[in-house]
């Protein structure tokens, strides 16, 4: 454990993407201390820019503050990812866990399920499933995690497959484990790496994927979401750059900082590989 | 006698910053003209970071020679430009690996391969450079060079792989060859040709070889002088019958001590009942492409209470097809297999669990065989825990089992990785036995040792099958080391079962030409090995 925290201390990016989350998330918790109105409260006069009479990073069309708005929506995007990875990191492992160690026709099963996802456009999968199932924070996170679980279930499934015939695994069904045990107890913490590194990554496509339906208006309508914001103001563009330029640079620093946390828990966890990049 | 290479103080270190670590620690040695110089160590002992140092092949970034000389035709090699390298390697040195399919592209024709070489060195055009190869071919005595070189590395078998590696660093007519264990992952009976073949050679060329292997029988067989390694350094350096019969370091001694000897012929045991009859036992896999190999064809045999059976042959016998079988992990096509008269066939996973403790495994590869995340003494502790142990006391009794297979003390709580590769070896025997087990099924329990630990892990076997009236059938592809702990020897051909006898039978008076053949071609069997006393087997691991 120790060796694991000095080879992520080595990775400077991996350290700054930590303290920017950080800060994400700190701005997060302080969101209704620090703008105590409501994020849809319109508090001053529509297509103010930047630093002028009072708001940080000007009004929307309506007069609502962009600055409150990145704030309240740090908390709903961030908890919308957050619990969408969960769910489709959960379901991954699960299904491929049984996949992989069952094989046969349990696993023929998973697998065309996988293949089908994969052969639709995860996207405009999303888009659907929220506009049949009317936009809410719950349709939303299901139909996220309902696309983003297949590439981690196929990760699993093939550590499983080789970790099998691995001869610990065989010495555990020797000395008579159940299946349950010997998945849980053996199998699993040794493939839990690349689950980490991938689970990193996919919190920040998570939030690429959420920002994109509420882009769409397809968002939960009572939730302010960084793309939210911008789809609201995407035709004033040209008028009032502030509206759409903030929160996607919410989203840019956010994502790139998962992103960089997921390659330095990459490294991390496979030293020689990483050693070897570094030649 | 003409000094064609000399080393003279070589120091290989990591490289890393802070304080130097040699690996090699200033050793000397020099090769003649017209001899097989052995390179004699265990793993660790430097003997092939030495090699590649004198190739110029020392992994960059990781090793490097931070003093010391390497003399070869007036030049000190230590010196060299990596572009100087490339013209003197080849043309100078010749270099065989261990693993032959992978000193080969995979994708390329194998006479392509060796034109390659004679492409880049020589001027020769393209009708010349293939009579040379075939020339080659049949200097390393290939079958039919003319159909083979135009074949794919996977078409050919082990032996031929290494004959075309063989081929391909004999193709500039170096001044020395070095052969890194070039016979470790040959069978036995295709590592008697090999040897002969590299012996033929060297005496027809003229040549200087460096053969670096573990194997006192190999040493015993083709060399001229001995230089023995540990632990980076030089201990022991002299003639081949000096070193072999006469060795005067303690660590070359116990080495020797250390080489499976011929069997001396156990009393005869009184006859039992048998624990386990496995009788007509087929196993067919069927591979891609419609191909079928026949793993296990009509097998029948019995194991006696408290016996130890080995089971012998080369790579594809079907041996570990027979053990597998046994504890259930491969299913048989048909046949029966009873352990006290409970049949074991066809039983569903469900009926099998009631009969796992009764039959336990040893595996072969020591770091695989083990959960890295779990505490050793969990590892052992863990069967008796699914079978309902208390588990205070499971693990409590995996304690004595570790205190008694020799890691007493506090190493119940350490991980794997903080062991050796035999004491690990003894994890997976406490582990075997945390059960209680009727009988042992060692599947090449000792193979990935090295010599010294070797004997010392089937002393460990040995004492504790009479300590628990236990039957272990010991597979191996080792005759020697077979005979060495069994009392009946099963030998096995493509499937079938050739021979059984007792052990001194099998060796002295094989009834079966296949089993003649093993028995020939054990390495160094002409060198009676000295007898030492007891006290140079110092227990260590």
């Amino acid at each position: 454990m120790m060796n694991f925290f000095h080879a992520f201390r080595r990775n400077k990016g991996g350290l700054v993407g930590l303290v920017v989350i950080g800060l994400v998330i700190l701005l997060a918790l302080i969101a209704s201390w620090i703008y105590p109105d409501s994020p849809w409260d319109t508090i001053n006069a529509p297509y103010l820019p930047p630093m002028e009479e009072g708001a940080l990073l000007g009004t929307d069309t309506l007069g609502r503050d962009i600055a409150s708005g990145i704030a309240h929506g740090a908390r709903i995007t961030l908890m919308l990812a957050a619990v969408s990875t969960a769910v489709s990191v959960i379901v991954g492992i699960t299904l491929g866990a049984i996949a992989g160690f069952y094989g046969g026709k349990v696993d023929q099963v998973v697998g065309g399920v996988i293949e089908l996802f994969q052969t639709i456009p995860s996207f405009f999968l999303a888009v659907v499933l929220v506009a049949i199932l009317t936009p809410s924070i719950g349709t939303v996170i299901s139909a996220i995690a309902l696309v983003s679980w297949p590439p981690l279930a196929r990760l699993v499934r093939a550590e499983f497959m080789s970790m099998k015939h691995r001869e610990f695994v065989q010495a555990a069904m020797l000395s008579g484990q159940s299946n349950a045990r010997i998945i849980l107890t053996q199998i699993l913490p040794n493939s839990l790496s690349p689950v980490i590194v991938s689970g990193s990554l996919m919190v920040a496509s998570a939030i690429l994927l959420e920002s994109a339906l509420s882009f769409l208006g397809l968002g939960d309508p009572n939730a302010m979401t960084w793309g939210y914001i911008i789809g609201a103001s995407r035709s004033v563009l040209r008028d009032a750059w502030w509206m759409s330029v903030f929160p996607g640079v919410a989203i840019l620093i956010t994502v790139l900082a998962l992103n960089l946390i997921g390659e330095a828990l990459n490294d991390a966890l496979n030293p020689k590989l990483a050693r070897k990049r570094s030649h | 006698m003409t000094v064609l290479l000399e080393i003279r103080d070589l120091v290989v270190s990591v490289v890393q910053d802070g304080p130097d670590m040699p690996v090699v620690k200033g050793i000397s040695y020099t090769v003649n003209k017209n001899e097989i110089l052995c390179v004699v160590g265990e793993s660790g002992s430097g003997k092939s970071v030495t090699a590649h140092a004198l190739m110029g092949l020392l992994p960059e970034g990781e090793l490097r020679i931070s003093s010391g000389e390497i003399r070869y035709r007036d030049r000190n090699l230590a010196e060299l430009t990596p572009k100087e390298w490339t013209n003197l390697r080849g043309k100078s040195f010749g270099m065989v690996f261990q693993e032959p399919m992978t000193a080969l592209n995979p994708i390329m024709r194998i006479g392509r391969q060796v034109d390659e070489v004679l492409e880049r060195h020589t001027d020769l055009d393209a009708s010349a450079r293939r009579a040379r190869v075939l020339e080659l071919f049949r200097d390393v005595l290939l079958p039919d060079p003319e159909r083979l070189i135009d074949s794919y590395p996977f078409q050919l078998s082990g032996g031929q792989r290494q004959r075309v590696v063989i081929a391909m660093a004999l193709a500039l007519e170096p001044d020395i060859l070095i052969a890194d264990e070039p016979t470790t992952a040959l069978d036995v009976t295709t590592q008697a040709q090999i040897l002969t073949l590299i012996k033929d050679i060297q005496s027809r060329m003229g040549i200087g070889v460096i053969f670096i292997t573990h194997d006192f029988g190999v040493v015993a067989e083709i060399a001229d002088r001995i230089v023995v390694m540990r632990h980076g350094e030089v201990v022991e350096l002299g003639t081949a019958d000096d070193v072999l019969n006469r060795p005067s370091h303690p660590y070359t001694r116990k080495l020797i001590a250390s080489v499976p000897h011929l069997p001396e012929g156990k009393a005869v045991a009184a006859p039992t009942q048998p624990l386990m009859v496995v009788s007509k036992l087929m196993k067919t896999f069927g591979l891609d492409g419609g191909r079928r190999v026949v793993a296990l064809n009509d097998i029948s045999l019995n194991i006696e209470q408290g016996e130890t059976l080995g089971l012998v042959g080369e790579s594809g016998s079907g041996k570990s097809t027979l053990g597998r079988t046994l504890i259930g992990l491969i299913h048989p096509d048909s046949g029966s297999v009873r352990i006290e008269g409970q049949e074991l066939v066809g039983l569903s996973s469900r009926d099998w669990r009631q009969h796992r403790k009764q039959i336990q495994m040893v595996f072969q590869d020591p770091y695989a065989s083990l959960n890295p995340r779990h505490k050793i003494v969990e590892a052992v502790a863990q069967g008796p825990i699914a079978f309902g142990e208390n588990r205070a006391k499971a693990l409590k009794d995996a304690r004595d089992l570790l205190e008694l297979v020799g890691l007493g003390g506090d190493s119940g709580d350490r991980y794997p990785h903080q062991f050796s590769g035999g004491q690990r070896q003894r994890v997976g025997i406490a582990r075997a036995l945390a059960l209680k087990p009727r009988l042992l099924i060692a599947d090449e329990a000792v193979s990935a040792l090295d010599v010294s630990i070797q004997a010392q892990v089937l002393d460990l076997l040995k004492q504790i099958s009479g300590q628990f009236d236990l039957s272990v059938l010991f597979i191996t592809h080792d005759l020697r080391v077979a005979a060495q702990i069994c009392d009946r020897i099963a030998v096995m051909r493509q499937g079938e079962l050739v021979e059984l006898a007792r052990a001194s039978d099998v060796f002295y008076r094989p009834q079966h030409e296949y089993t003649r053949r093993l028995i020939d071609s054990i390495p160094g069997k002409q060198w009676s090995k000295p007898d030492f006393a007891e006290d140079v087997l110092v227990q260590e691991i």
